[in-house]
């Protein structure tokens, strides 16, 4: 059981090792949204700067998610199908999306405060609580990349399907990093990540839950 | 569905009542809220049927995803859309009320942010419905993702509107429930109204589950 966890987990860091144009285009991603945003805004109010911050990371992990089962092809669809347990798969997709956006947090951060400053007062706080926000993220974006892929008009369903389902973890997460912008005592926010903690909860497990229904086909 | 009809005529009998007594009859008078109160026969009913006619929907998504039969998914459409319908009334109801009370159309309430965000969510539903060809793959996903939206809707419209504040009534310190059941009279009307619009949702999303049903079987 574990360990055809990790070797899918294993699977999938080879399948994006494989395709490093695919990585490489999602960090330029980022790099290149960020070089916009400092190119119009020139000077960022600490606000804003919590705003761009995270709609780039929305874009961006909305991207960078949405490949994990569109890349996939017909053949290897089929492989899995015959070869893998589906709550396997999702675990380990949902693992190495989590890690992926992990990085992208981490690359948005450091970005963003080399080129445009960085009013944030908490810093290990805010990229704390951002990187427990991702994990909601992670999971509606898994799921959703999951539904899109069997539709047609692809792109724009992944985007229609999740943000709208994405603006409660968006919504704590940000009022969390404006705690940790505004240097508030972490104790102020502990309520909102505790909420934050629950809908995680709930989304990895209804998403693990419904994949497997998504994959008999 | 229900294929009774002591249920329609209640619905119309209640609702009759409501029409008749919401309008009619006499509401506590209050600052500000004056007239307006009686939004609370039209408003707040809308929000409890588009619940409860939403999560009708989840349920029979989740009793297709148990046992694959097309009736199930036709329900799970039928509602669902009904459940929009409610939800663009209540929206326009709570943005007609807000004018008059708070000064505004919309104001970036809390309620009304979340209760737009269910909107996108069902619509986006709708969206996915219309992008497949093949009926039981269509039924299967939209099924998956209803339920899903749905468990994602209960946390958005019950806890996020309570960490900030809004202007909202039962919110902050403004009057809610509490306030206005103390009121026997409004009561008297505002329970048989929940029921009465529900129970109308429920009949127009069988009559809809009906002809879908029928259409189906001309196809084949």
């Amino acid at each position: 059981m574990m360990q055809s966890f990790t070797a899918l987990l294993r699977h999938e860091f080879l399948l994006e090792w494989r395709q490093r144009n695919a990585l490489g285009g999602i960090l330029l991603y980022v790099v290149s949204t960020v070089f916009v945003a400092y190119i119009t805004f020139k000077v960022v109010p600490p606000l804003a700067w919590i705003a761009i911050y995270w709609v780039i990371m929305l874009f961006a992990g909305t991207n960078a998610v949405a490949k994990s089962f569109m890349q996939l092809s017909p053949g290897r669809m089929l492989y899995y199908y015959s070869t893998v347990n589906p709550l396997q798969l999702v675990a380990a997709k949902l693992l190495y999306n989590t890690l992926l956006l992990w990085t992208i947090h981490l690359l948005t951060a450091l970005v963003l405060s080399v080129l445009v400053g960085n009013p944030v007062q908490d810093m290990p706080w805010f990229l704390f609580t951002g990187a427990v926000g991702i994990i909601g993220f992670s999971g509606i974006l898994t799921l959703v990349s999951a539904i899109a892929q069997k539709a047609s008009n692809q792109s724009t369903l992944m985007a229609v399907l999740s943000f709208p389902v994405l603006i409660p973890v968006l919504v704590l997460v940000i009022k969390l990093s404006k705690n940790a912008l505004d240097g508030l005592d972490r104790a102020v926010g502990y309520e909102s990540l505790g909420s934050l903690l629950a809908i995680n909860a709930l989304v990895v497990a209804v998403a693990l839950l419904l994949f497997p229904y998504l994959w008999k086909d | 569905m229900i294929k009774k009809h002591w249920y329609k005529i209640l619905a119309v009998g209640l609702i009759l009542y409501t029409l008749w007594f919401g309008l009619m009859g006499d509401v506590p008078r209050k600052v500000v809220l004056n007239e307006s109160i009686r939004n609370l026969y039209f408003h707040v009913p809308m929000w409890f049927g588009m619940i409860l006619i939403l999560g009708a929907s989840a349920f029979h998504s989740i009793r297709y995803l148990i046992k694959p039969s097309m009736l199930h998914d036709t329900k799970a459409d039928s509602t669902a859309k009904v459940g929009v319908l409610f939800s663009l009334l209540g929206m326009a109801t709570g943005m007609v009320w807000a004018q008059f009370t708070w000064g505004a159309w919309w104001s970036g309430d809390p309620k009304q942010n979340t209760s737009a965000i269910a909107i996108l969510i069902y619509l986006a539903y709708l969206v996915l419905r219309g992008s497949f060809n093949e009926e039981q793959q269509r039924a299967r996903i939209s099924a998956v993702y209803n339920v899903f939206a749905f468990a994602c809707l209960i946390p958005l419209l019950f806890i996020l509107p309570r960490l900030t504040d809004s202007l909202h009534p039962g919110n902050g310190g403004n009057p809610g429930f509490g306030a206005y059941d103390l009121d026997n009279r409004m009561r008297l009307v505002f329970y048989p109204a929940v029921i009465g619009w529900t129970l109308l949702g429920f009949w127009m999303a069988s009559l809809r589950t009906r002809i879908l049903t029928l259409q189906q079987k001309e196809h084949e």
